[in-house]
C-alpha cells in the first residue's frame, strides 16, 4: 500500500517535469540567497564582536552558509534530472543515482530546518552574551589610552547613534560607571574631589551620559549632564522628558535587530526546498513504470513512499540495525531462505503467478523452468 | 562615393544582425541602469530638499529618467528589427520605417550626449543652492515649534552626523546665530540677560555648537559648549584640539558628495551614448546591406553596406538643399496662388 498516490497521464508528467525544472532553478536562487544571507549575518556579528562575550552565535550563519551551498548543488542536479526525465532513453542513467540523491537532499533540507530552529533557540544565548559584552564595553569606554581598548569609545558611540540606544539596560547604566577618564579631570578642583570622596571605589560618577545618547529628534538642544536634576535646566522635568536622549537600552536594540535578521529568510527557503523534494520524488516514481515499455505515453502512478510511513521507517532502520546485530540476523535469514527455496520449487502454481508480475522475476522463473 | 563601404555575404549579414541584436539588449539593460540612477538621484535630492534653497530644480534627474525609458523603448524596437532582418519577408514591413527611425536614433544620441554634459556641469549651480539653503536651515534650527520648519533641527543634526561636518563654511558659523530657542532660556537669569544685551539684534549667542558636531573618534568626552574658552576645561587648548568636533563645513561635504554622484552618473551616460552610437551604426549597415542585394530574389547574394551614401560634405549639402527646397516650395506655392487669385480677379 503506497503513501500519497497520484495518477500521472503523459501530459501531466510533462507538466510535472517542466514545473519541477523551473522550481529547481528558483530553489538555486533561494540557495544562493541563503548563502549570501549567511555571509551577511556573519559579517554583521563580526562587526560587533567587541560587545559580545562569546562566539556561540556563529553557528547560525555557518549553518546557513553550508545549507545554501548544498542547496545550489542539489537543485542543479534536480534541474538536470528534469531535463532528462522527458527523454526515456536518457532517464535510466539517473536511476541508480536517484535514491541516494533523495536521501542526500533530505539530509540537507533537515540541515536548513535545523538552522532555522537554531536561530530561534540561540536568542537567549545571544542575550546573555550581549549583556556581559556591553557591560564590559561601558566600563572600558574611558580607556582610550589603553592599547587593545582604545577604540571602545568610538565603537560604543557609533553603536548608540546607529541603533538609537543608550547604555546596556537603559541610560542609567552610565551613572554607575566612570566614563570620563582621569586624564581630563582636574583633581585640584573641589567639585571633583567631592565626587570622588562620596564614592566607595573612588570613582568619578555623575548623572550624565555621553553625547551619542542624544536624540536628534528632540525639540530642544540636548541635555546630557545633570539629567536627574530638574532645577539645573530651565523648563525641564526629567520624568516627562521623552525625546531628549534615547531611552532604549542597546542590548534590547541589538537583540531585536539580530533576531529579525535571522528569522526573515529561513522559513521561505525551507518551504521551497520541501516542495522541490516532493515533486522530484513524484517524477522519479512515475517515470520508473515507463522504463522498458514501448508506449511512453501511458498513464502511470506516482507516489511519495512505497509503503506507508511506519513501514518505510522500519525498512530504512533495518540496515542500521543489521550492522549492529550482525550475526544473529544473518543466521536466521540463511535458514529462512533455504526453507523458502524448497517450498517454492514444490509449488507450480506459485511459479505461474510470478510469470504475470515484474520482468526480472519473470526471467528467473523462466530459467528455472528450463533447468527443472 | 560612400562612407566606410563594406561588402557583405549571407554569413556576414547574419553575424552583423546577431551582433546588433546583442548590442540592443545590452543597451536596454544600460537604459534600465540610467533610469535607476536618475531615480536614485531624485530620491537623494528629495531627502535633503530642506537643506537646499526651495527652488532646486529636479530637471536633471527627470531628464535621466526620461532618457533611460526612451533608451529601453528605442533599443527594444531596434532589437526587433534585427531579429526580423534575417527573414526577408518579415523585413519588408520594416523597410519604410527604418530611415526615420535611424534619424530618431541620431537625435536621441545627441540628447544623451547633452545629458552627460549637463551632469558634469551641475556642480556649479549646486554650490550656490547649497550655500543659501544651509544658511537658512541653520537659522531655522531653533524653530522646532514653527509648522513647516519643525523638522529642520533633526535634518541638520542627522546631516552633520552623516557627513562628518559642522556649520556652513566651518563650525564658527554656529557662533553667529542663535540656535537655542527662547522657549528654553530663563529670561530672569542674569547671565541670559547679559548675553542678549551684549548683542545688537538681541540674540542669545554662545560659543558653542550642537551635539551633532561631536566627533566620536575623539579620545575625550565631547566639549561642545565654551569651545573657544581654553580655561573652561581642564587640559584643553582649542587651537590644537583637532578631534573634538568636526572642523569642516557642510557645504563642502555636500557639494563633494553630490558632485561625485553626478560625475559617476555622467560617466555612465557617456558610455551609454557610445553604445547607442554603435547600435545606430550597426542598424544603418543592416539597412543598407539588405537594400542593395545584387539579386533581390536570392537571399544568399552579395550586397554592400555603408554609413552614408555620399561623403559627409555631399550629404550635408544635400540636406541643406532639401531644406531650402522645402522653404522655396512654400514660397512658390504662395506665389502661384497669388497669381491664380490675380488672374481670377
Amino acid at each position: 500500500m503506497v503513501w500519497a498516490k497520484m495518477k500521472f497521464p503523459f501530459e501531466k508528467r510533462v507538466k510535472l517535469a517542466q514545473g519541477l525544472w523551473l522550481l529547481s532553478w528558483l530553489a538555486i536562487v533561494g540557495g544562493a540567497l541563503n548563502f549570501c544571507f549567511g555571509c551577511f549575518l556573519k559579517t554583521e556579528i563580526r562587526r560587533r564582536t567587541e560587545v559580545m562575550d562569546n562566539s556561540n552565535i556563529h553557528i547560525v550563519p555557518n549553518t546557513l552558509i553550508v545549507s545554501g551551498l548544498a542547496a545550489i548543488g542539489i537543485n542543479y542536479f534536480a534541474g538536470q534530472i528534469c531535463q532528462d526525465a522527458l527523454d526515456v532513453g536518457r532517464f535510466p542513467r539517473w536511476k541508480t543515482f536517484l535514491k541516494p540523491y533523495c536521501c542526500c537532499a533530505i539530509i540537507f533540507t533537515s540541515l536548513t530546518l535545523i538552522g532555522v530552529i537554531l536561530s530561534f533557540t540561540m536568542r537567549s544565548s545571544l542575550e546573555g552574551s550581549l549583556q556581559v559584552g556591553l557591560r564590559n564595553a561601558l566600563r572600558f569606554y574611558k580607556d582610550t589610552d589603553t592599547p587593545g581598548r582604545c577604540f571602545q569609545k568610538q565603537t560604543i558611540d557609533h553603536l548608540q547613534m546607529e541603533f538609537r540606544c543608550c547604555g546596556n539596560n537603559d541610560y542609567r547604566d552610565w551613572f554607575e560607571v566612570q566614563w570620563i577618564s582621569n586624564r581630563y579631570l582636574d583633581f585640584s578642583s573641589k567639585e571633583v574631589k567631592d565626587r570622588i570622596k562620596s564614592n566607595v571605589d573612588g570613582r568619578y560618577l555623575l548623572d550624565g551620559v555621553p553625547f551619542s545618547c542624544c536624540n536628534p529628534s528632540s525639540a530642544r538642544p540636548c541635555i546630557q549632564y545633570k539629567l536627574t536634576n530638574n532645577s539645573a535646566h530651565y523648563n525641564y522635568e526629567h520624568q516627562t522628558e521623552e525625546l531628549n536622549i534615547f531611552v532604549r537600552g542597546c542590548r534590547e536594540a541589538l537583540l531585536s535587530y539580530y533576531t529579525a535578521l535571522m528569522n526573515s529568510i529561513g522559513a521561505g527557503v525551507l518551504l521551497l526546498f520541501l516542495v522541490v523534494l516532493a515533486s522530484l520524488r513524484y517524477l522519479q516514481t512515475s517515470m520508473e513504470a515507463v522504463i522498458g515499455q514501448e508506449n511512453t505515453e501511458i498513464e502511470t502512478e506516482g507516489y511519495l513512499l512505497e509503503k506507508n510511513v511506519s513501514e518505510t521507517i522500519v525498512e530504512y532502520l533495518n540496515p542500521v540495525m543489521k550492522l549492529l546485530l550482525l550475526n544473529q540476523v544473518q543466521d536466521g535469514l540463511v535458514k529462512k531462505s533455504v526453507r523458502m527455496s524448497i517450498n517454492y520449487r514444490q509449488l507450480p502454481q506459485v511459479k505461474d503467478h510470478f510469470k504475470i508480475s515484474s520482468c526480472c522475476v519473470f526471467l528467473i522463473c523462466d530459467n528455472e523452468k528450463q533447468t527443472a | 562615393m560612400a562612407l566606410l563601404k563594406v561588402k557583405f555575404d549571407l554569413k556576414k549579414r547574419v553575424k552583423l544582425a546577431q551582433m546588433v541584436w546583442l548590442m540592443c539588449w545590452l543597451s536596454i539593460m544600460a537604459g534600465v541602469l540610467v533610469f535607476s540612477l536618475g531615480l536614485f538621484y531624485k530620491i537623494e535630492l528629495h531627502k535633503r530638499s530642506e537643506l537646499m534653497d526651495n527652488n532646486e530644480s529636479h530637471f536633471v534627474p527627470n531628464l535621466l529618467i526620461g532618457v533611460g525609458l526612451a533608451a529601453c523603448g528605442i533599443n527594444a524596437f531596434g532589437g526587433k528589427i534585427c531579429y526580423d532582418s534575417l527573414d526577408s519577408s518579415k523585413f519588408t514591413k520594416w523597410k519604410a520605417v527604418l530611415k526615420p527611425f535611424l534619424f530618431c536614433c541620431l537625435l536621441f544620441n545627441a540628447l544623451l550626449f547633452f545629458t552627460a554634459l549637463l551632469c558634469f556641469t551641475m556642480r556649479i549651480p549646486l554650490q550656490f543652492i547649497l550655500a543659501e539653503g544651509l544658511k537658512n536651515s541653520m537659522k531655522y534650527y531653533k524653530d522646532t515649534d514653527v509648522p513647516g520648519r519643525c523638522y529642520m533641527k533633526r535634518t541638520v543634526d542627522l546631516m552633520q552626523m552623516e557627513f562628518h561636518c559642522c556649520g556652513n563654511k566651518n563650525y564658527k558659523d554656529w557662533f553667529e546665530i542663535q540656535w537655542i530657542s527662547n522657549r528654553y532660556l530663563d529670561f530672569s537669569s542674569k547671565k541670559v540677560k547679559d548675553r542678549i544685551n551684549s548683542n545688537v539684534d538681541g540674540q542669545y549667542l554662545v560659543n558653542g555648537v550642537p551635539f551633532s558636531c561631536c566627533n566620536p573618534s575623539s579620545p575625550r568626552p565631547c566639549i561642545h559648549y565654551q569651545v573657544t574658552n581654553s580655561s573652561a576645561h581642564y587640559s584643553y587648548d582649542h587651537h590644537t584640539e583637532e578631534l573634538n568636533i568636526w572642523k569642516h563645513g557642510c557645504r563642502e561635504a555636500l557639494v563633494s558628495y553630490y558632485g561625485g554622484l553626478m560625475n559617476t552618473i555622467g560617466v555612465v551616460v557617456l558610455l551609454v551614448t557610445v553604445l547607442q552610437v554603435g547600435v545606430m551604426v550597426g542598424l544603418q549597415y543592416v539597412n543598407t546591406s539588405l537594400s542593395t542585394l545584387v539579386n533581390p530574389e536570392d537571399p544568399e547574394s552579395e550586397s554592400e553596406g555603408w554609413i552614408l551614401e555620399k561623403t559627409v560634405k555631399e550629404t550635408f549639402t544635400d540636406v541643406i538643399t532639401k531644406m531650402k527646397a522645402m522653404g522655396k516650395g512654400n514660397r512658390v506655392e504662395v506665389g502661384t496662388e497669388k497669381q491664380a487669385v490675380a488672374t481670377l480677379s
